[in-house]
């Protein structure tokens, strides 16, 4: 396995320091690489903005430069994304996690990480970093969302996310050993129902040398690009759907409306289908969106044109604002943009963790750009 | 017989109605202090066409008062916002991401207190009165003369929020008012207080706005009951007007398009409401706007009102043309088109030149655009006629066909046909599409709430959260008989245990006048 940058990395502006205003753009470009899943950004950015506000900036650092034997904690949240925006968070409950879990391992911390750039959890590191006056890592464990602790390419690399902490805003704290990610995800997400659903975790200690070699570099500085993207090309009358498309090297598959949206819970998630009819280019051709919380397939007549691990993002037509899963609606206007994963999401083993298998589909899994790979 | 008041910026316009049909229609310049305008247009109506009082069964009004205050920042009571969810919340304090002006307009404070829901039903830290009395001692010290009190979970549970009132109640004595987040909002904390805490602000406008309509009515003789318009397009009496406000803010593009409904006997089509400046379009499913499900900025606060999804572009009848036809708006001579445009003696070339030039209007002196080539008329108005086609293609929900009704003193400004959407609905009295929208308003009961379906109790849950919603409808003064659900929404909760749902539901049905005191 290769631990090479990802090519969708290459040609942005490092980002050095979160002081405040990028803040906006890296929550709408998190909510771009969430797939339609991850969690409403709003809140997200509120409290970072918040945690930087009170505490001071958050230094960002470059995977390159983190010395081998640093000590870094991932920091997230778990739970319901729409109990997140009743049940706000306290601002404290993310460092008290990280807190938590050094405390108990004896160790000192030397850097935050981000486990899931796409959706909230690429805003809440920063409220941890802010808060503990650690500096902040650009990069994160998958290059998007997904819904599982295992769920990461750690994992693949034999790293384990327990010793892991769970923390509530009022005070509780839970402590997991666990014998690998899977149970981590199992116990945490009863442990996160009984905690009402809205908790701060931190997980996956990892020394310099692990982080570097298994999580993806410049992700944190993507999101901010991908946000300002949007921005440029709307001032600029340019298309801003085709510049997102661009900066992941993806393209756009499908323009229609929105015409049908089944929900159901099965499993512990939402899932559904979306059935999208094309209209301008596509007129008389029909798109299919699978997805349970992220977007994990997307057929277009009745061919899967893409499905997880790649990103598959829906975007509103005009705007190029991204929609989230549940946000999804009768009548929209959008168009799908599907875009590589970190290709080292495409081996057997990753597919077999995160590909349209695990989520019970029975397709083999199809790249971006249409190709399909044969695991057997 | 029912008679409908539209309080615009600038007119005011009064309808009679006779059922559905329209009796008199007036318009009537707006005055500073409300009263004389309305009392000028009920006077011209009784003139238009002499109607007893005792014919009237009920008086509609609906008002941009509430929004403009909001938008100017004027006539606000100095408002404190207590939140119930400690150790929750603590880090987003009541008035985050506001704008600065408007919170020092209504000299707003915030408190954050224990107490609150989880998701399931539990209390996140139990109330504690002696914290709410601290928080009573320096509202009364703040001088604050109203209260928005908002509490975690609360549309699940409202429990809390009561309680809580009743404690600040009796510490800051029945002078001030109280705005409770339950009562206004759905799920999504910040946007619900938002919303309430508005409502709060608002509440001392509303007495004084509420007390002047009625005596404006009260001197025209009349002794109908008066209501006033919701967003959605229903009705709330006058006493529930002085305590919710906030419920009136897009009431204007709502009775448009109800009145356009009934003028042209659709009850789904798309309206198209052409101005001076804009044109507005929206949906009506079965008589009711299509409601925006995403949040909505008012004056800069994010809000999830229940408010009309409604698209706008710059084409009004005052728009510029230039580049020879090709560019119509986005600017506009606005108000001022009486003087400016070339058929009134102006010298700027306007959308509405250009539709006299083609012979589809005759307003003012025709002779002053004979200069114009028919071509670029054609260009312009065809550039108007796609843009607004688009827009109302974007609109449609489905691929069934839409009929299209067009509203508005500007719409002379549309063909016959707009492209790809068939022949357009022109219906009479299309001026006065507010005021009638007013005239016919029904009453609604709505219902927002995650329940847990377990396995093979969703029917029964279901009827449950129906019956909710009919019963709210009939508490806010439907007629049981004509109570119908006319939206239903069943969203998955991910993560949670036990199937949670969220469920959307909304009755509406006709005003019950018998049961209304007279």
């Amino acid at each position: 396995m290769n631990a090479g940058s990802s090519p969708i990395t290459t040609a942005i502006r490092p980002l050095t320091r979160i002081e405040g205003p990028e803040i906006k753009d890296l929550a709408r470009g998190a909510a771009i690489l969430g797939t339609g899943g991850g969690g409403d950004p709003y809140v997200g950015r509120l409290l970072a903005e918040a945690a930087v506000r009170e505490r001071g900036p958050v230094e960002i650092v470059q995977v390159p430069d983190i010395p081998d034997d640093a000590v870094v904690v991932s920091a997230a949240m778990m739970g319901a994304p729409t109990v997140m925006v009743e049940k706000l968070p306290t601002g404290t409950q993310f460092a008290q996690a990280v807190r938590d879990l050094t405390a108990r391992l004896g160790i000192v911390p030397t850097h935050i990480a981000c486990i899931e750039a796409g959706g909230v959890n690429s805003t809440t590191p920063i409220v941890a970093a802010a808060e503990l006056g650690l500096p902040l890592i650009d990069a994160d464990g998958m290059g998007r969302a997904f819904p599982e602790v295992q769920m990461v390419l750690p994992t693949l690399y034999g790293h384990a996310a327990a010793p892991m902490s769970v923390a509530d805003e009022k005070g509780n704290s839970l402590m997991l050993d666990t014998i690998d990610n899977r149970w981590a995800e199992r116990l945490a997400r009863t442990a996160t129902v009984e905690m009402g659903c809205s908790v701060s975790t931190a997980q996956y200690v990892l020394t310099g040398a692990q982080l570097k070699e298994s999580y993806v570099p410049g992700t944190l500085s993507l999101c901010v690009e991908l946000g300002q993207t949007l921005v440029r090309a709307r001032a600029a009358n340019a298309d801003p759907v085709a510049a997102v498309a661009d900066v992941l090297s993806g393209r756009i598959v499908f323009e229609g409306k929105v015409v049908d949206v089944e929900r159901r819970t099965q499993t512990g998630f939402a899932r559904g289908t979306a059935r999208v009819a094309g209209i301008g280019g596509n007129q008389g051709r029909e798109a299919v969106l699978r997805f349970q919380n992220e977007h994990l397939i997307v057929e277009v007549d009745r061919t899967v044109e893409t499905t997880a691990p790649d990103l598959i993002i829906v975007l509103e037509a005009d705007t190029g604002e991204p929609i989230t899963t549940e946000g999804l609606r009768y009548g929209a206007r959008v168009r799908i943009v599907t875009a590589p994963a970190d290709p080292r999401w495409h081996s057997a083993a990753a597919h077999a963790l995160a590909g349209p298998a695990y989520f019970g589909y029975d397709t083999d899994p199809v790249l971006f750009d249409g190709i399909v790979v044969s695991d057997s | 017989m029912r008679i409908g008041i539209d309080v615009g910026g600038t007119n005011t316009d009064a309808v009679l109605m006779d059922a559905n049909t329209v009796a008199a229609a007036v318009k009537r310049s707006t005055s500073a202090d409300v009263t004389t305008g309305i009392v000028e247009a009920l006077a011209a109506l009784q003139e238009q066409r002499a109607f007893s009082v005792d014919d009237i069964d009920a008086v509609m009004i609906g008002t941009t008062h509430f929004i403009n205050a909001l938008v100017e920042a004027r006539r606000l009571a100095p408002t404190a916002a207590v939140r119930l969810g400690l150790p929750a919340t603590a880090s987003l304090p009541p008035f985050v991401d506001w704008p600065e002006p408007l919170v020092a307009a209504m000299q707003g404070r915030a408190y954050l207190a224990h107490g609150g829901h989880e998701f399931d039903g539990r209390e996140i830290s139990p109330l504690d009165p002696d914290e709410l009395k601290r928080h009573a001692a320096d509202i009364a010290a703040s001088g604050s003369r109203s209260v928005a009190i908002s509490s975690v979970f609360s549309p699940i549970n409202s429990e809390l929020e009561l309680q809580a009132q009743e404690i600040l109640q009796a510490e800051l004595g029945p002078d001030v008012a109280f705005s409770l987040s339950h009562e206004i909002g759905r799920i999504g904390l910040l946007e619900r207080e938002n919303a309430t805490i508005i409502n709060a602000a608002l509440r001392e406008l509303a007495t004084s706005i509420v007390d002047g309509l009625a005596s404006s009515v009260a001197a025209s003789g009349l002794t109908a009951p008066l209501f006033l318009s919701q967003n959605d397009g229903t009705l709330m009496d006058m006493e529930y007007a002085r305590r919710y406000p906030v419920a009136t803010f897009a009431s204007g593009p709502t009775n448009s398009m109800r009145g356009a409904a009934v003028l042209s006997g659709l009850d789904t089509c798309a309206v198209v409401d052409v101005g001076g400046t804009t044109t507005d379009v929206g949906v009506l499913n079965q008589g009711f706007p299509r409601e925006a499900t995403g949040e909505v900025l008012v004056a800069g606060v994010r809000t999830n009102f229940r408010m009309p999804d409604v698209l706008s572009i710059g084409i009004g009848g005052g728009s510029l043309v230039r580049e020879n036809g090709a560019l119509v708006g986005p600017d506009s001579v606005g108000y001022r088109l009486n003087t400016e445009a070339l058929v009134f003696g102006g010298s700027t070339l306007t959308a509405t030149d250009v539709a006299v030039a083609a012979g589809w209007a005759e307003i003012g002196d025709t002779g002053r655009v004979g200069h114009l080539s028919q071509e670029a008329a054609d260009r312009a108005l065809d550039v108007i006629a796609t843009r607004v086609a688009d827009v109302v293609e974007r609109m449609r929900t489905s691929a069934a066909p839409l009929p299209v009704v067009a509203v508005g003193g500007g719409s002379v400004l549309l063909p016959e046909e707009l492209p790809g959407l068939g022949r357009l609905h022109r219906p009479e009295n299309f001026a006065v599409a507010n005021a009638i929208g007013a005239a016919i308003a029904q009453v609604s009961g709505e219902i927002d709430k995650v329940y847990a379906i377990s396995e093979g109790s969703r029917a029964t849950v279901i009827d449950e959260a129906r019956q909710e919603a009919v019963d709210r409808a009939i508490a806010a003064g439907a007629h049981p008989g004509s109570v119908e659900i006319v939206d239903f929404d069943e969203v998955p909760i991910p993560y949670l245990p036990g199937n949670a749902t969220r469920i959307r539901a909304k009755a509406v049905g006709d005003l019950a006048l018998t049961a209304v005191a007279r």
